[in-house]
């Protein structure tokens, strides 16, 4: 690492420092702790973009992936679902999908020449529409069931470690999917899907009242890690330290979990393996010549960025413990990822790590900061007889907003490689 | 002063430079014919003088105008014209509307520069509602040549015209460019069938590395050993 | 009877005002992939701008006691569109244009765009707050009813005003771009450069000129497009960027670049939606004594709170089956 690097980082520090006395320890630890899964999650789009050049604008809706399958997985078991009709039901409604799925994986053997291949595509809508009908028939009837006897399906009552595990695994089956469909063809393509699935999941998750309790929201999520009841249960009558420790737990987790993640990352892209994926990235026709198919590595990395994703976003939600699909917003759970990466450096790990933090950090006490910044506007205005700025409040979170969109176009057009730009060694 | 100059032009795409001082001079009665083995640079020569590509050294006179490093859309008005070697037509538009852009710079009334070009190309009449995607390779380069008649240039440049046509055809183009020649349109072209080219070229360049190795005219070039063992295949 | 005249209702008429403002919207898109061969993800805030401009225009008239036959959000409409026209060519210069002067490669251009409507929201929020706001606060919407004299019909076939006015005006603001596609010489020199910018370049147009154009005209056809979105539906700030996926939609697959295509896909997305949330058991309430009774009384294909997966769909079909669009023939 470059000196300037380790003094960046060094700034960021004493920034956080200074947090720590103005803000007060545990709260600068909660923003530590979500800072790291942004971490993650950058990483993850650091991964995807700067690796290997995929536009992926749908951040969000690996975020809310995550949290959802944290929910599933680690919630504690729901006995009223369990014990009503709903269980078979659902069964049934799974292998209706199952059927379904071989009906429309019978009909894509259907070889495409031969004297099959006119009516392939009729058969093919035609096997969708039936897999459809015959899936919705089950699956209405049991969500009906469901939240009438149950309310929703609960969870698995696992560690939230597996959830956070299922949460990455979720993500990247979304994200082959979509890679799938797109990869290989212009990246406008592949920015149009993601943005269209972010908001299909949010859909979902809305309204899979069944699943997801939707709108009424699910909680308490667990924790890996004590909570501060459990700590002040085990006898520290300190309410702010036991808060302290238990955060500290978390952050702990969550730092491991970077410290393993970012060591792997490295090494691979300092190996054949990212030397390969610059190659596509700077000069798609020509690892295409060299025979090395670039659509398959392409999609390997578009799923590996999706897992961190899906993680990182399993983390935010457990952390706050509580899966609520209206508090997901593009702005804050997408653009702001692609600022960290941007301003931070893509193509460089540590750019992501660095950038992730610092606009994280930013963005949170610019809140208030705006807020005081619009106050005294508003003072001014009063003073000079123009009369005080209304709805001050939402006025000053939304030129955050603004701030946000600038500092993209900005950083494009005089800083395009970030703070820590990516530095590839020539000399292997 | 002949209608065109090139002076010891340098240039390239911005790394090293692929023109080391070209030189070469054109009028308005000339058919100049450029050849050289793949890569000499004589495609580069051409985009350089049409302002695709950074000239970095000398000049390049036009009309008595210094052009070096201008834009198509100021070189076209003062009558230069550019065929490129591929991609050359507009696929998605009609025969009769590619002929309409190459126009485009014209406000006066275009249509008997079209009746000169239908003429000078006869299949080209009956496709003129047809998609110039649509056409044999030999019609684009037709459709490619009317275009860039229709700008009523001095001086026409074209790369490669026969690349990849039938010898028949390669004929007909190469009489073609000569009709455009006596109806008193400078010529300038890269050409692979360099013997054929420059039986009828009044002025020969053989263009190596970067730079003129022989310049003569077409007889000129024809006859000498050297160049014709070198470049013209023995 | 009644039930064909609800299905008219629901589905053609509510269709084609839908697929009108899609169709508007994705033709900006696809002309300015076509020219600057990048997917525009400011275009739905750049639409909600123009309604808001158009929104303001109002209250400027109203404050001067101009009086109008027709909705005054409809009337001011030409002004609204100069000034997004303005708007767009200024947004161009300050944040597109230095960026392809130092030749970035078309992502670039499409992550700047992304930077843009941040921007954009943020301003529009800034200045208008988030509520709701409706260009008939001071104005009565008309509504226009169809009896059909058959005998034993109740029901009315049903246009608003704001309907009839999104459908005309799209089909006029169509009938114009083509006109100025295929007959005026710059409207000629976008399809050349959309078809082949460097020989374009190099037949001596100025593709400066037609670049300014392409936003002129994407800048006006999307204030077109919000402020008829917003006299048919309401006016918020996220009234755009929610149907910048069927947008985007439409333009896959007509087939990115094309124009003619662009209007197609808008409708096509248009009715699909409609008719895929439209419950089909509703025509078959006539011949209710003949049905089974395990049919169930909601036969609509997808619930409409999913309504925005059918764009979806529509938008990976097309990429999985014809990723150059489903529409061949003339470009831009
Ligand atoms: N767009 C470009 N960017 C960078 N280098 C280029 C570009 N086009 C050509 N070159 C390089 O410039 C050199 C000369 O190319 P040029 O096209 O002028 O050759 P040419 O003489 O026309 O050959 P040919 O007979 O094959 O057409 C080559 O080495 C080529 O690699
Ligand atoms: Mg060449």
């Amino acid at each position: 690492m470059i000196r300037r690097d380790a003094i960046l980082f060094a700034g960021l520090g004493v920034l956080i420092l200074a947090l720590a006395v103005w803000l007060k320890v545990p709260t600068t630890i909660q923003l530590l702790v979500t800072a790291s899964a942004y971490a993650l999650i950058a990483l993850g789009l650091n991964v995807q973009w700067g690796y290997a050049g995929l536009f992926n604008v749908g951040v969000m809706g690996f975020l809310m992936v995550g949290g959802a399958s944290v929910v599933f997985v680690s919630y504690p078991l729901n006995d009223a679902f369990w014990s009503s009709d709903g269980p078979f039901m659902l069964l049934k409604a799974i292998i209706a999908a199952i059927a379904g799925g071989l009906l429309i994986w019978g009909v894509t053997r259907i070889p495409k020449t031969g004297s099959l291949k006119k009516v392939r595509g009729f058969l093919l809508v035609v096997a969708w529409a039936v897999a459809y009908v015959v899936y919705r028939s089950q699956i209405d009837p049991a969500a009906v069931l469901i939240e009438e006897k149950a309310g929703f399906v609960g969870g698995l009552g696992l560690h939230p470690l597996f959830g956070w595990a299922a949460g990455g695994v979720m993500a990247g089956i979304i994200a082959y999917v979509i890679g799938k469909i797109c990869l290989g063809l212009r990246s406008d393509y592949l920015a149009i899907a993601t943005i269209g699935i972010s908001e299909i999941i949010r859909a979902l998750i809305k309204n899979m009242d069944w699943l997801t309790r939707g709108t009424l929201t699910v909680s308490p999520i667990p924790w890996p890690t004590p909570l501060p009841a459990d700590i002040a249960a085990a006898g520290m009558d300190d309410a702010t330290m036991s808060v302290i420790l238990a955060r500290s737990g978390f952050l702990a987790v969550t730092v491991i979990l970077i410290a393993v993640i970012f060591f792997f990352l490295q090494r691979a892209y300092n190996g054949p393996w990212g030397r390969m994926m610059r190659a596509i990235r700077d000069n798609h026709v020509a690892a295409g010549a060299i025979g090395k198919n670039v659509t398959k590595r392409e999609l390997e990395i578009f799923v590996l960025g999706a897992i961190l994703m899906g993680i990182g976003g399993a983390i935010l939600a457990t952390y706050v413990q509580i899966l609520d699909p209206s508090g997901y917003q593009p702005i804050n759970h997408t653009f702001i990822v692609w600022v960290m990466i941007i301003v931070g450096g893509a193509g460089n790990n540590w750019g992501a790590l660095f950038g992730a933090v610092f606009i994280y950090i930013v963005w949170t006490i610019s809140e208030p900061a705006s807020l005081v910044l619009f106050s005294m506007i508003s003072d001014l205005s009063e003073g000079a007889g123009i009369g005080a700025i209304p709805d001050i409040e939402s006025r000053a979170l939304q030129m955050r907003v603004f701030v946000l969109g600038l500092v993209i176009t900005f950083a494009l057009r005089y800083a395009p490689q970030g703070m820590i730009p990516e530095r590839v060694r020539t000399d292997d | 002063m002949s209608l065109l100059e090139v002076k010891d032009v340098e240039g390239g795409y911005g790394g090293a430079p692929i023109l080391n001082g070209v030189n070469m001079a054109i009028d308005r009665e000339d058919i100049g014919v450029i050849v050289g083995p793949n890569g000499a640079g004589k495609s580069t020569t051409l985009k350089a003088i049409f302002g695709l590509l950074e000239v970095t050294a000398g000049s390049i006179v036009m009309d008595g105008h210094e052009v070096a490093n201008q834009l198509p859309d100021k070189l076209v008005p003062l009558g230069l014209s550019f065929v490129p070697q591929e991609f050359n037509v507009f696929t998605e538009m009609t025969v009769h509307e590619n002929l309409e852009m190459g126009a485009y710079i014209r406000n006066d009334d275009i249509s008997d520069t079209l009746d000169y070009v239908y003429e000078m190309f006869p299949p080209l009449k009956d496709k003129r509602k047809q998609n110039a995607g649509e056409l044999s390779g030999g019609q684009r380069q037709m459709v490619a040549m009317g275009r860039a008649l229709m700008s009523q240039p001095k001086l026409l440049l074209l790369d490669e015209p026969s690349a990849g046509l039938s010898p028949r055809y390669m004929m007909e183009i190469f009489e073609t460019v000569v009709n455009v020649n006596k109806s008193g349109v400078g010529i300038l072209m890269v050409e692979q069938n360099a013997r054929q080219a420059l039986e009828f070229a009044t002025k020969g360049f053989v263009l190596a590395g970067g730079n003129n190795r022989y310049t003569g005219t077409g007889r000129e070039l024809l006859d000498d050993p050297e160049v014709a063992q070198s470049f013209l295949g023995g | 009877m009644n039930e064909l005249i609800f299905f008219v209702n629901k589905v053609l008429i509510s269709g084609a005002t839908l697929g009108s403002v899609y169709a508007l919207g994705a033709v900006g898109v696809t002309l300015i992939f076509g020219i600057l061969r990048f997917a525009h993800f400011a275009h739905g805030d750049m639409m909600t701008l123009g309604a808001f401009v158009a929104f303001m225009l109002v209250a400027v008239f109203q404050s001067l006691g101009i009086q109008t036959p027709l909705p005054t959000g409809f009337i001011v409409l030409p002004f609204a569109m100069a000034i997004t026209a303005g708007l767009a060519l200024g947004i161009d210069r300050g944040f597109y244009q230095p960026l392809r002067a130092k030749g970035v490669k078309t992502v670039t251009l499409l992550i700047a765009s992304v930077g843009v409507t941040l921007m954009m929201q943020g301003v529009i929020r800034l200045f208008a707050g988030t509520g709701t706001r409706s260009f008939f606060e001071n104005e009565t919407k008309d509504l226009y009813r169809f009896k059909l004299p058959i005998e034993g019909v109740r029901r009315s076939i049903n246009f608003s005003e704001p309907q009839i006015l999104v459908i005309v005006t799209t089909v006029i603001a169509v009938i114009a771009l083509h006109f100025f596609l295929t007959r005026s010489r710059l409207g000629k020199g976008m399809r050349a450069m959309a078809d082949n910018p460097s020989l374009a370049q190099v037949s001596g147009i100025n593709t400066a000129a037609v670049v300014r154009a392409t936003w002129i005209i994407a800048g006006s056809l999307a204030a077109m497009a919000g402020t008829l979105l917003a006299l048919d539906v309401i006016l918020k700030p996220d009234l755009a960027f929610n149907i910048l996926l069927p947008i985007f939609a439409a333009a896959v697959v007509g087939g990115l670049g094309h124009s003619y295509g662009a209007i197609a896909g808008g409708f096509l997305i248009g009715f699909a939606e409609t008719m895929s949330v439209f419950n089909w058991a509703v025509l078959l309430r006539p011949f209710k004594a003949g049905l089974p009774d395990w049919l169930p009384n909601d036969l609509s294909i997808v619930p409409s709170e999913y309504k925005l997966t059918v764009a979806f769909v529509i938008l990976v079909l097309v990429l999985l089956v014809r990723p150059q669009g489903i529409f061949k023939g003339a470009s831009t």
